[in-house]
């Protein structure tokens, strides 16, 4: 019996695998450590579904660490940035994030991040996978009087579910005056940590940045709670998947645009108009006229998986490609994501995916698959 | 009726020229919960090593090997509604196909239970 698949898959692996800062934690909470974007991390503990459905009831800590926490500082950091991703970051508030897209010169998408205004600087978290990549993207595209810093001081964990902000509040009670992609910054035992509301759950929930070492302390203060358990990889793909939200490498890369992605809502309405960020040409011929394909969400009949990789026919004729898939916990069958042709892109539309050989009817279905929770006014 | 294992956690009960294949309560463990089994259809003739089955975690699918060569004769049926049988009693109910073997003399190449056992703690 062979593994034909890994959630690693695609991650080359160059460099010895690093160990995060919560290594021993995670190990000693029964973790079973995986190499996912050259780190050892936890793909899950007791079970992934049984992770996956206790973050929709109640409130999982996912250890993110791997991510990328860098700053930005310096004269006109919002307008120097607006050169490399489509939002309107001059127009974000301090204490505001905003979800945005890396993009290279043709408008391909070289990675999704989100962009915190801190007040004094510009936070952005970055996919693990690639994040020296957009260090060396940065650092190469911004003027040189803007200061890049790259926080490896810090981890960052991500408290996700319903009861998620109960738990937080115990412990920071700030969180709770916090609404969906608000930020601030925060003390807990004499550490200083970063709050925001956010996630990659659909959930609600928060990511918290802090120092390597308060990470065991406060990890296990949320654990020691009955309604927080740790949570794995696997949940957090699942989970991430049932939410519509692409996992960069595999539902996004740099032959695919914004609009292509499904992401075109990460292109703020003055930066339509004015245009001015990387591939605006093609990016904004695409918002005009519609793009060629498009990230879709697929509803699978039947009860066989159908992953990454798989291909997409109408009829006899391929159309596309599967980017992820897989069984989805609480929607109870398995779901997926892919690329077809725009003209295909309706909810509703039938098309058939190819697994060993076999087709397998899917319907295009509209995103989320499980209705998003995110907090957008405190009290409610 | 003696019971025979793989490196590739598979195991397989031989009772005169038929055996019973299924993997192990280690595979089910290395693999999570499980959601899908497709098993060999009934007249499929496999060999030793080659593809025999199909089984879907939520995170990957994985091939199951056939431990020898033979005739399928059945496919356990219950697996299609209850995949989860695989978890909850892989070296029982969760069985997944029966096979009528060619050449009983490749079971010798295989593991019994303490070696098997002593194989999957060096692991």
């Amino acid at each position: 019996m062979t593994e034909t698949e890994q959630l690693d898959d695609d991650v080359a692996i160059e460099a010895a695998t690093e160990v995060l800062p919560l290594d021993a934690w995670h190990r000693a909470k029964g973790g079973r450590m995986v190499e996912f974007a050259g780190y050892w991390m936890p793909i899950q503990y007791e079970g992934i579904m049984a992770e996956h459905l206790w973050v929709r009831e109640n409130a999982g800590l996912f250890d993110v660490s791997h991510m990328g926490q860098l700053a930005l500082s310096g004269d006109k950091v919002a307008e120097a940035l607006e050169t490399l991703v489509p939002g309107d970051i001059s127009a974000l508030k301090p204490g505001r994030m905003r979800y945005s897209l890396l993009l290279d010169e043709d408008g391909g998408i070289l990675d999704d991040l989100m962009i915190t205004n801190e007040g004094d600087q510009f936070g952005i978290v970055v996919n693990g996978a690639v994040k020296w990549e957009d260090i060396g993207h940065l650092r190469e595209n911004l003027p040189d009087d803007i200061t890049l810093n790259h926080n490896e001081d810090y981890g960052l964990l991500a408290l996700q579910g319903p009861k998620a902000v109960d738990a937080l509040a115990r412990l920071v009670p700030e969180a709770a005056s916090l609404v969906f992609m608000q930020a601030a910054r925060a003390t807990w035992n004499g550490h200083a940590i970063g709050l925001s509301r956010s996630g990659y759950t659909g959930e609600d929930g928060f990511e918290i940045s802090l120092p390597n070492e308060a990470l065991t302390d406060f990890a296990d203060a949320l654990c020691a709670m009955d309604e927080v358990k740790p949570i794995g990889l696997g949940a957090r793909d699942s989970l991430r998947l049932e939410a519509g939200l692409p996992l960069y490498g595999h539902d996004l890369d740099p032959t695919i645009d914004p609009v292509e992605g499904d992401l075109a809502f990460a292109i703020s309405k003055r930066r339509r108009e004015e245009g001015g960020f990387p591939g605006a040409a093609r990016i904004l011929g695409h918002l005009a006229d519609g793009s060629p394909r498009k990230r879709v969400g697929l509803l699978v009949d039947g009860k066989l998986p159908v992953r990454g990789g798989a291909k997409l026919f109408d009829g006899n004729t391929e159309i596309g490609v599967v980017t992820s898939g897989g069984f989805a916990p609480s929607v109870g069958a398995p779901i997926a994501m892919g690329y077809v042709p725009t003209g295909l892109s309706e909810p509703g539309t039938a098309v058939a995916a190819e697994v060993r050989g076999k087709r397998v009817a899917c319907t295009v279905a509209a995103m989320p698959f499980v209705p998003h929770n995110y907090v957008r006014k405190t009290g409610a | 009726m003696p019971r025979y294992y793989t490196e590739e956690h598979e195991w397989i009960d031989v009772d005169g020229d038929v055996a019973t294949v299924g993997i192990t309560d280690f595979a089910q463990g290395q693999l999570g919960d499980i959601v899908f089994v497709e098993v060999p259809d009934t007249g499929a003739e496999l060999s030793q090593g080659g593809d025999a089955a199909v089984v879907e975690s939520v995170k990957a699918a994985s091939d199951v090997y056939a431990p020898v060569d033979g005739t399928v004769t059945e496919g356990n049926s219950q697996l299609e509604e209850d995949p989860a049988l695989v978890n909850s009693d892989p070296e029982g109910e969760g069985w997944f196909f029966r096979l009528a073997l060619s050449d009983k003399s490749q079971l010798d190449g295989l593991m019994d239970a303490k070696a098997y056992k002593a194989f999957c703690d060096a692991l």
